[in-house]
């Protein structure tokens, strides 16, 4: 599982059928650390146009912005809505916060 | 899924029967603003795409099997999508690309 | 898949039952215009490709599934070879 941020959505009217009706977000991938420290230090910048990304399947109506859980590969269609559907990332959380415990703290 | 563009497509006579009388698209990955990422791949038709479409591809396999409807077969990635529209959060418009 | 070159084969006596009579080739992986990308890798073949040839291959678990239900110890599979690209280039 992955942490990442969503920042976009995309659409696309000819598709699978199966997607017929899943909201697909654009997330970037975030470490556990950026998350941490975007809870003190408020949300991270926009990322670049560089920067790595998936398309993922939304399954737990994630918004803008906001820090989710996301499984990637055959996982992501063992998420409630997407069984048996063409995807290879999913959203099945949204994170309310990490804390990482560190030896030297 | 990834975001691509179709640049091209290939012709292949020796190949898996389960890959016979679907398009092999050649695929440039794109990054969020638009320019190119990585190598192009090749991913089977799924939704009739052409050169210069915008695509979503799929690149698990069995997601991809299931979408040109061939199962059990040699297929890592499709294209299952069309994209009509891109919209990034931190941004007004629209990108383009 | 990808797009690569056979650039040689290996031979291996002494390999995996399942391997038996599947022929290994080492494989340059390469862009629509024919340059070399990346790594070389190894990869079964499963359409009778051979040296120079382009050809196109299959990565991860469904490059086992040109010998389905056999199951293979294989990571990527030659499943076709390249007649021609089609890309135009500006």
């Amino acid at each position: 599982m992955l942490l990442a941020k969503v920042v976009g959505t995309v659409v696309a009217t000819r598709k699978d059928s199966r997607l017929e009706g899943k909201k697909l977000l654009i997330v970037t991938p975030l470490t556990p650390e950026q998350v941490e420290s975007a809870s003190s230090a408020g949300a991270p910048g926009p990322p670049s146009g560089k920067a790595n990304y998936l398309v993922a399947v939304d399954t737990v109506d994630a918004g803008f912005r906001e820090t989710v859980l996301i499984v990637q590969g055959s996982s992501a269609r063992m998420a409630t809505t997407c069984k048996d559907c063409p995807v290879d990332a999913s959203i099945v959380g949204v994170v309310d916060s990490v804390t990482i415990e560190s030896e030297d703290r | 899924m990834l975001i691509g563009r179709i640049v091209g497509d290939l012709v292949a006579t020796q190949k898996a029967p389960s890959h016979e009388g679907r398009k092999i698209l050649v695929v440039q990955p794109l990054n969020l603003d638009g320019s190119n990422r990585g190598d192009e791949v090749l991913a089977l038709d799924a939704v009739d795409a052409g050169v210069g479409d915008r695509v979503l591809v799929v690149t698990e396999g069995w997601g991809a099997m299931t979408a040109v409807g061939r199962q059990n077969a040699p297929i890592d990635m499709a294209v299952v999508g069309v994209i009509d529209s891109v919209a990034l959060a931190d941004q007004h418009s629209e990108h383009a690309p | 898949m990808l797009l690569a070159r056979v650039i040689g084969n290996v031979v291996s006596t002494v390999k995996n039952d399942t391997l038996t009579g599947k022929k290994i080739l080492v494989l340059q992986p390469i862009d629509s215009a024919g340059k070399d990308r990346g790594e070389k890798l190894l990869a079964l073949d499963s359409v009778g490709a051979g040296a120079a040839e382009t050809v196109y291959y299959c990565r991860g678990r469904e490059a086992g599934f040109p010998w389905y239900p056999d199951d293979v110890p294989v990571d990527a599979t030659i499943v076709g070879i390249v007649d021609h690209v089609n890309v135009s280039r500006q």
